[in-house]
């Protein structure tokens, strides 16, 4: 079993560090030996213990090594992390170690360094001279690249515990269809205006079901009130919007009538075609042809957004990234400043969202399968907060929350 | 009681230049005019009304922080312990405060890389006991070393609310047994042992701890407080403090008031 022997060192008794060490070790459900314990003759003399920790599962115990290095429990033999060369692009050596998306620290050359660019499922690169560390992803392994293997030298630190009552907390226990919505969706509202307040962009994830439903004119108004600054979609959400702002029907199905129109199931092809002709989105609105819907208001007001492809897209439309790996490339680019991700509607690009986020990104999730939230929220952290709902109410509520008209 | 000496800088440089506490924000800067105002209304108040003697240290460009001087290091007698910031952005104060230090005659007592230690923001003395806190800026291992350094007995208390990220912040000693504190800013350990070590120990409300009733300047029997905090002026005014209350809002932007700008040296 993955083990560790920490010492204390100072006035343990008199502080009670001892025993906030061993509840803590308690609360991660890890077992501990204490190996030696000497106290101190007179008051100002410190104490000195000696503490054998184990857990099985080795992830548990560095994030437990972490929050007790804090209280000041450190290791008696700090190991350095051990590093392989890369002998081929695009793989890692073998028993490469695994990521999470929290934040790591990894032990080189006597300092524990922070592993920039925190991401799950990806590996931990090495560079300068073994002083600094960031993740890679495996398809982007150089040859001859420095990556960490094995367990050794690695640590996680757990997401600090905020004191003060955080409504992110109270939304993220678990999923169920039985849950406040009114309640979820004020402080939602809420939180939307923290991070505006702050300055810090909030990342939108959406499906075209979002169109389809009827609540374009919603995310645009959301687009138009600031509190859009990025937007992750596909060529489905972005096809069946402008379809709806040139045709006003969506999927071919009349936005206003909700009947499918005749001839309506060319619309979004006549649509795609017509941005096309203009030589993509941005010129389209630019010439005066795109004039209303979410991709003509994200041009508008400068919303960073990133269109990626699909096996069943039509088209596509030309600024949709067909490459996977650049799509990636670009999404990741834009997670890593996130404070807030909400995701609507759309179990794949979420899903896909999630995983390049850190663990630190709190994200809300909004859809109309709880199958698709349990595996957003499944992500392995406290900040992931969803709500099974319909996007269209869900876009409606929101926005008169936010007292948007 | 020695004649009160305390060590301020004036806020020259001061604004928010970088954010590493959730008080600060780059977008909400604070009013420079303003703050050099309030800063000088805090001197006046401790050389006029309290009688204590303010020597100035210099303001240097590029360490806005500066002005908080309560965080240059920990004063007992003629020894120093200059502090070791845990972020880089404070990093360049240290130089500066030793050699304040070093010319006005302390003897500098450093303590071992690489632990972190931010001071007498971080570290208060109840008679002769030192409460020191930790977490979020000083390093828990150092507390040992203070000790040493001091002969002193050291309480070592965990910090847990990320607001009240400085021992200053959610603790200050009314006398050598006496103290004001914010229990929610310390774990279930910390409060028991403050309870243990400290005869008697007076709760500032949520309200007035956000507006940081424990960075107030106690010395004597004359008390610098916040001035919304008016639960704490009561409660202090039944003990015989006279009360002198203080408007510092445009220090409260860094995550500062009265107590973080002041050094007390004697």
């Amino acid at each position: 079993m993955p083990q560790e022997i920490v010492e204390l060192h100072g006035h343990l008794i008199d502080s009670l560090i001892l025993p906030r060490v061993l509840d803590l070790i308690m609360n991660f459900k890890a077992s501990y030996q204490i190996q030696q314990m000497q106290v101190g003759i007179r008051q100002q003399d410190p104490s000195h213990a000696r503490i054998l920790i184990a857990h099985e599962d080795s992830k548990t115990l560095e994030t437990l090594l972490h929050a007790v290095a804090r209280h000041g429990a450190e290791p008696v033999e700090r190991k350095e992390a051990h590093v392989r060369s890369a002998v081929r692009p695009g793989a890692f050596p073998p028993n490469f170690y695994v990521t999470t998306n929290l934040d790591t620290e990894i032990y080189l050359r006597g300092r524990w360094v922070r592993v920039k660019n925190p991401e799950m499922d990806s590996g931990i690169r090495v560079t300068h001279a073994r002083r600094q560390a960031e993740t890679v992803k495996m398809v982007n392994v150089r040859k001859g690249d420095r990556l960490v293997v094995g367990g050794d030298g690695v640590r996680v630190i757990p997401l600090e515990g905020r004191l003060r009552p955080d409504d992110f907390q109270f939304m993220t226990r678990g999923v169920s269809t039985e849950k406040p919505k009114g309640a979820l969706i004020a402080s939602l509202a809420r939180w939307m205006k923290r991070e505006r307040r702050a300055r810090r962009p909030i990342l939108w994830v959406c499906g075209p079901a979002l169109v389809h439903t009827g609540a374009g004119p919603f995310l645009e108004k959301m687009v138009r009130a600031g509190y859009v600054q990025i937007l992750f979609a596909g060529n489905g959400l972005a096809a069946h919007d402008i379809e709806s702002a040139l045709l006003g029907t969506s999927l071919g199905v009349s936005l206003r009538e909700g009947t499918l129109t005749s001839g309506g199931h060319e619309n979004h092809l006549r649509a795609i075609n017509t941005i096309r002709l203009a030589g993509g989105i941005r010129n389209a609105v630019a010439k005066g042809i795109l004039r209303s819907g979410v991709m003509f208001a994200c041009v508008r007001h400068g919303v960073d957004f990133v269109l990626t492809g699909s096996i069943r897209d039509d088209g596509p439309l030309p600024e949709v990234i067909t490459e996977m790996r650049e799509a990636q490339a670009e999404m990741r680019r834009r997670c890593r400043s996130v404070g807030l991700a909400i995701m609507i509607a759309t179990a794949l690009h979420s899903a896909a969202t999630g995983n390049m986020l850190p663990a630190r990104t709190r994200v809300f999730c909004a859809d109309i399968q709880p199958g698709a939230l349990t595996k957003l929220m499944d992500r392995g952290t406290t900040q992931t907060a969803g709500i099974v709902i319909d996007v269209q109410p869900f876009l409606r509520e929101l926005l008169a929350e936010l007292r948007i008209a | 009681m020695s004649h009160p000496t305390i060590l301020m800088c004036r806020p020259t440089f001061y604004g928010v230049n970088y954010e590493i506490n959730p008080w600060m924000h780059i977008r909400r800067q604070p009013n420079r005019p303003l703050a050099l105002r309030q800063w000088k209304s805090l001197r006046r108040a401790l050389q006029e009304e309290v009688g204590a003697t303010v020597h100035l240290c210099r303001a240097r460009p590029h360490v806005p922080d500066m002005t908080f001087t309560a965080n240059a290091g920990l004063v007992d007698g003629r020894l120093f312990i200059p502090s070791r910031f845990r972020y880089a952005q404070r990093a360049g104060e240290e130089p500066h405060f030793i050699n304040w230090f070093r010319t006005h005659g302390f003897r500098i007592v450093p303590l071992p890389d690489p632990l972190r230690f931010e001071g007498a923001g971080d570290a208060l003395f109840v008679g002769r006991t030192l409460i020191a806190g930790y977490y979020f800026r000083s390093d828990f291992q150092t507390h040992e070393a203070v000790g040493r350094a001091l002969n002193v007995r050291v309480c070592s208390v965990a910090l847990v609310n990320e607001y009240f990220y400085h021992l200053d912040t959610c603790f200050a000693p009314l006398g050598s047994d006496s103290a004001i504190y914010y229990p929610p800013a310390f774990d279930l350990y910390g409060r028991r042992l403050l309870k243990e070590t400290v005869g008697d120990l007076l709760s500032v409300s949520d309200q007035e701890a956000y507006q940081f009733a424990c960075n107030a300047v106690i010395i004597g029997k004359k008390a610098i407080i916040p001035k919304p905090c008016v639960r704490l002026s009561r409660d202090l005014r039944r003990r015989g403090y006279a009360i002198l209350p203080l408007d510092l809002s445009e220090f409260m932007k860094a995550g500062g008031s009265a107590k973080c700008l002041t050094l007390r040296l004697e």
